[in-house]
């Protein structure tokens, strides 16, 4: 058991890797981390930062096949939420070039999905192995303003 | 869930899309602008984007797709009133410094001439 006491509420969801999924994933989660006082604005940061990482994992990790299951873990702290967005598909190969802004493997695609979470979470941990699925780790902190907004540094 | 309106003034496809533009919508909003654009010929295109209160890196990336078509025939691509939520993530991705913003479509039209 790994469940952490210091967790004041937490949730699990999991759907199939259908796009229309991934409206309901950010949706479904920042209800949940509305529970908590984050103002508008920054909501609207966790929505872009679940769209990305649940988008990542159908395009990505499983190269669209809409017949798997992406897994989130949100949880509250009483400060934060923790949001775990998990899929069982091919992994990332070079984690460091995935994180860097413009790397897309697809030409209408623009590489900036790490990008945004990193610019609207306050933490991001990827988690990756060929073919044994990615894991990205994100917390958004209270009142923390937008963590880091130039991709181009 | 996406709803698209469109409109050609002055030789511009004015495109008003209204909801969410996501991976859901993304397939729907590239062939309904590619189409627009091949019904009206039009050389440039304006996105009116004040009724978009959504928008990610999938759905900057249709937008660019169509920037890229635009631009090779020489017309230019236009953004009028974005919500501040979508403004933001056009100004992280660099997206405002290639396509000019405008806060109506009659200041963007005007422009155009």
């Amino acid at each position: 058991m790994r469940r952490k006491k210091r967790y004041s509420n937490e949730m699990k969801l999991e759907f199939l890797s259908v796009p229309s999924n991934v409206a309901f994933a950010r949706v479904a989660v920042a209800a949940f981390a509305s529970q908590l006082d984050f103002t508008l604005a920054e909501l609207e940061e966790i929505k872009v930062a679940v769209s990305e990482a649940v988008s990542n994992s159908i395009v990505h990790g499983y190269g669209n096949a809409t017949n798997r299951f992406v897994k989130i873990h949100a949880a509250l702290t009483a400060d934060s939420v923790e949001i775990r967005v998990e899929d069982g598909g091919k992994g990332i190969e070079n984690v460091d070039a995935a994180l860097q802004p413009a790397f897309s493997t697809d030409a209408d695609r623009l590489g900036l999905g790490f990008v945004f979470m990193q610019s609207f979470m306050d933490s991001l941990d990827v988690k990756t192995a060929p073919d044994q699925g990615t894991v990205v780790t994100m917390v958004k902190k209270l009142g923390a303003g937008m963590a880091r907004t130039n991709p181009e540094q | 869930m996406l709803v698209m309106d469109f409109e050609l003034k002055q030789e511009t496809l004015i495109v008003r899309p209204s909801g969410e533009l996501d991976l859901g919508a993304a397939d729907y909003f590239r062939s309904a602008v590619e189409e627009a654009l091949r019904i009206h010929n039009a050389r440039n295109l304006l996105y009116n984007l004040n009724k978009l209160s959504f928008v990610d890196s999938t759905g900057l990336g249709v937008i660019l797709g169509r920037y890229r078509k635009i631009t090779k025939n020489g017309g230019k691509v236009y953004i009028v009133s974005p919500q501040p939520q979508v403004r933001k993530i056009l100004e992280i991705s660099g997206l405002l410094r290639i396509m000019e913003e405008f806060p109506s479509e009659n200041e963007a039209l005007a422009k155009i001439g």
